[in-house]
């Protein structure tokens, strides 16, 4: 097994702010339309973090126009820039899937108070 | 038989996944091939057929028998545990006690891989043979994983042979045909092959040039 481990670290990325479900964050993703390359922003809550290691995702989900957006990438995958923590939220689930029954200000998610500021 | 094949005995490592240049996933499996020492070369005129018999893995020279002592000792090479047979036209090239590493195959090359698929024991037609069973509801009755019929009645009045049934699953040699290397790290030894292998980790596989395609 450790080998593969090894094999495994060369493929993750050791600049992942730590981050939970409930945060806010801003995804700078690397877009290639034909053969120049830009940078989009998908900005949204975390509702889950799944998986470990080589495999680990989570998933942001945005209200764009009045629709939900949800997004689902690799923790550690090549195509994400920058990844942001706007802010921390306050929230006792691991899997935020409630917030899409939720609209307006009941899918909400409070700011955590912490005794120790927030980096 | 034309295609001169080259191939490598390696232990399955087990699977991951890597990024390839479009930052893609690649589920891959990682096997460590070699390093392989070849124990006999045989040749058309002498044995009727052209190979190369290639030797892996450490033994117990302890559980080594005297004919197969004598067998590694004429290639000039410390016992080894497993043997395969290459049979390749350009079997001539290769000669007692050379050795063979990871570094037999490049990037981007095609192979089959062989191996001994995990043993699954006493398994029924539906996950034997994937019959679809009998229905879950419309009155069927302790017989949801059930073959149905397996033949008419005094006409032909028996079972016909081959008929698919329950029975012993896996532990079989199976070959998996035309898998992508993805890549080579022949400082370790290691092939990443796209894709799934036969066996359980650690288990032996053999790894060499597709049969088919150019």
């Amino acid at each position: 097994m450790n080998i593969l481990d090894s094999l495994d670290a060369a493929s993750l990325r050791d600049d992942v702010p730590d981050f939970r479900p409930g945060d806010t964050l801003k995804v700078h993703v690397r877009v290639i339309e034909g053969s120049r390359s830009r940078t989009q922003v998908f900005q949204g809550d975390v509702i889950r973090r799944s998986g470990g290691g080589v495999r680990e995702t989570f998933t942001v989900r945005k209200v764009s126009y009045g629709v939900g957006v949800e997004r689902t990438f690799p923790v550690h995958s090549p195509i994400i820039e920058q990844l942001e923590v706007v802010r921390r939220g306050a929230v006792r689930r691991a899997k935020l899937y409630y917030l899409r029954t939720r609209r307006g200000k009941a899918a909400k998610i409070r700011e955590k108070r912490d005794a120790t500021p927030s980096r | 038989m034309t295609k001169q094949i080259k191939g490598i005995l390696g232990s399955k490592l087990g699977m991951t996944q890597v990024w390839d240049a479009d930052n893609r996933l690649v589920p891959v499996t990682v096997v460590q091939a070699g390093p392989c020492v070849v124990t006999q070369v045989r040749s058309a005129g002498k044995d009727g057929y052209d190979a190369v018999q290639i030797a892996f893995g450490t033994i117990d020279p302890r559980k080594v028998t005297q004919p197969m002592k004598g067998h590694f000792a004429s290639a000039g090479v410390t016992p080894r545990r497993h043997l395969a047979e290459l049979r390749t036209p350009d079997a001539g090239e290769y000669a007692p006690g050379q050795e063979l590493t990871a570094a037999t195959f490049e990037a981007g090359q095609t192979v089959d891989v062989i191996g001994r698929t995990k043993g699954k024991g006493t398994a029924g037609v539906m996950k034997r043979h994937g019959f679809h069973g009998l229905g879950a509801g419309h009155g069927t009755q302790r017989k949801h994983r059930a073959p149905g019929s397996i033949g008419a009645c005094a006409t032909p009045g028996r079972v016909f042979k081959g008929l698919r049934m329950a029975g012993r699953m896996g532990a079989v040699r199976q070959t998996t045909q035309n898998l992508t290397v993805h890549a080579v790290d022949t400082e370790r030894g290691l092939l990443l092959i796209k894709g799934a292998v036969p066996g359980p980790k650690g288990a032996v596989v053999l790894v060499k040039t597709a049969a088919k395609g150019a």
